[in-house]
């Protein structure tokens, strides 16, 4: 089997986590930026953080031979703190780079103005900058969420085939299937979405603009969900080909829209010093 | 006309316009030509002085791995003086081998000879080739052989090995 992760926050994870990965498959993974669950409070943080995202995340994602790629954006529960809404003008410095595959997590957290003006302007830079958006639902008031989040990406201009709507349910999903934007699952232990429910989905809307990942982050999550999802897959009697098409073309054809997108191309960076450990210098 | 000749006149006519073209170097013309086609839009840029010090060290301060190593690799061919040494500095407290490899090429010229043996050791370290130091045997001295000579008894004493260039030029210092 092999797996592209669309959303999983690596820079939360271990070495450990990427050993098990590498080991279930997983080749090709989007690192959306997101919150870090303690606020930031200046733009240089998020600055600090972007650059990680493009420079050693992908260096470490590649001494497993795993393709890193990420996502750009002011999420949505920091875009309301007057402190980091500048982060919004330095995004062009880091949107046209070679690892950012989307703009992203965008969206509500809490549906204040100030989450309505950041969404609406990052979904202008993803029209200028020609990337897909990523874009977060809402934990609390889910539905109306979603249907707000809906109705701004219509707003926008930019193409539904572009967007991907995350952290869908069974009560979320019809909306955004009829919307034509894509349909993100995030398999959790036991909140959001579970391997058992995601087939039930599948089997009732069919897999196509469907995204499943494991948006493991640094709360109670698992990488390997995505695997689960796959061998639950196969022994509710969906083929190989079905499970390649969720766990690997359809993020690869999502993301590929950037044009940015080398899932199968040796990772850079890829460590050429004996022995086993991630390097560390000094130690 | 090709995307590298096109995005060199552009830099020449709007050295403003760099800060795009520069980061889509790789997709354009492949990853395995990017770091010679940046070079080359560096190497393009029409200015002098200040004003390409604080373009180049811009472009540093806001690229990926990628943009960063290649703006490190352009930096001798640059009319910058001694001003962007400190770039090479930051390259050398990452953990990235790319930048530290590309941090010891002829510009490390304006690193003092503390901060350059501490660079050696540390690709000696990491395991980067030793070829990827300019000017290795002439600056190569005797307190850089004792550094060396440590780092062999701590590699020895847990049974592990030094790679073979840096044995070699452990032998020659001693």
């Amino acid at each position: 089997m092999r797996i592209f992760d669309p959303h999983i926050h690596m820079t939360s994870r271990t070495t450990d986590d990427y050993e098990r990965m590498a080991a279930a498959g997983v080749r090709a993974l989007v690192e959306p930026a997101f919150w870090l669950g303690q606020p930031r409070t200046n733009v240089g943080s998020f600055t600090d953080y972007f650059d990680s995202l493009v420079g050693w995340e992908p260096f470490r994602a590649a001494q497993f031979g795993i393709r890193h790629h990420c996502t750009i954006a002011l999420n949505p529960k920091e875009a309301n703190d007057p402190r980091c809404r500048e982060v919004l003008d330095v995004l062009p410095r880091y949107l046209n780079k070679d690892g950012v595959v989307a703009v992203g997590e965008i969206g509500y957290d809490s549906m204040t103005a100030d989450e309505d003006s950041a969404f609406a302007a990052q979904l202008a830079l993803a029209v200028e900058f020609e990337l897909p958006a990523l874009v977060h639902t809402p934990h609390r008031d889910k539905i109306r969420g979603t249907r707000r989040s809906l109705d701004v990406v219509r707003e926008s201009g930019i193409e539904p085939g572009r967007v991907v709507i995350d952290h869908l349910n069974e009560v979320t999903i019809g909306l955004v299937k009829d919307s034509g934007c894509w349909m993100g699952f995030s398999i959790y232990p036991d909140t959001k979405m579970s391997p058992s429910r995601m087939v039930a989905l599948l089997q009732e809307y069919g897999p196509a603009r469907v995204l499943v990942n494991s948006a493991a982050d640094w709360g109670r999550s698992d990488p390997l969900l995505t695997l689960r999802t796959g061998e639950a897959m196969l022994a509710a009697g969906f083929g190989d080909d079905d499970v390649d098409r969720v766990l690997w073309r359809n993020p690869v054809e999502f993301y590929g829209q950037s044009k940015r997108l080398e899932p199968e191309a040796a990772p850079t960076g890829e460590a050429t010093f004996e022995g086993n450990s991630i390097l560390r210098g000094g130690s | 006309m090709t995307w590298l000749t096109e995005a060199i006149e552009t830099v020449e006519r709007e050295p403003a316009k760099i800060g795009r073209l520069f980061p889509a170097a790789g997709r354009h013309t492949g990853s395995a030509h990017a770091d010679e086609a940046r070079v080359e839009m560096l190497k393009a840029l029409p200015l002098r002085g200040d004003a390409l010090t604080v373009e180049v060290r811009a472009l540093y301060r806001y690229g990926d791995a990628a943009e960063k190593r290649a703006v490190l690799l352009a930096l001798p061919h640059l009319d910058v003086g001694a001003s962007c040494v400190d770039l090479l500095r930051d390259a050398l407290r990452t953990n990235d081998t790319r930048l530290v490899a590309a941090a010891l090429g002829p510009y490390a010229t304006h690193l003092d000879a503390e901060a350059w043996r501490q660079g050696v050791l540390k690709c000696v370290f990491m395991g980067v080739p030793l070829e990827n130091v300019h000017d290795l045997d002439r600056r190569a001295d005797a307190e850089l052989g004792v550094m060396l000579g440590d780092l062999h008894a701590e590699r020895t004493a847990a049974g592990r090995t030094l790679a073979d260039d840096a044995v070699a030029l452990l032998g020659r210092l001693r």
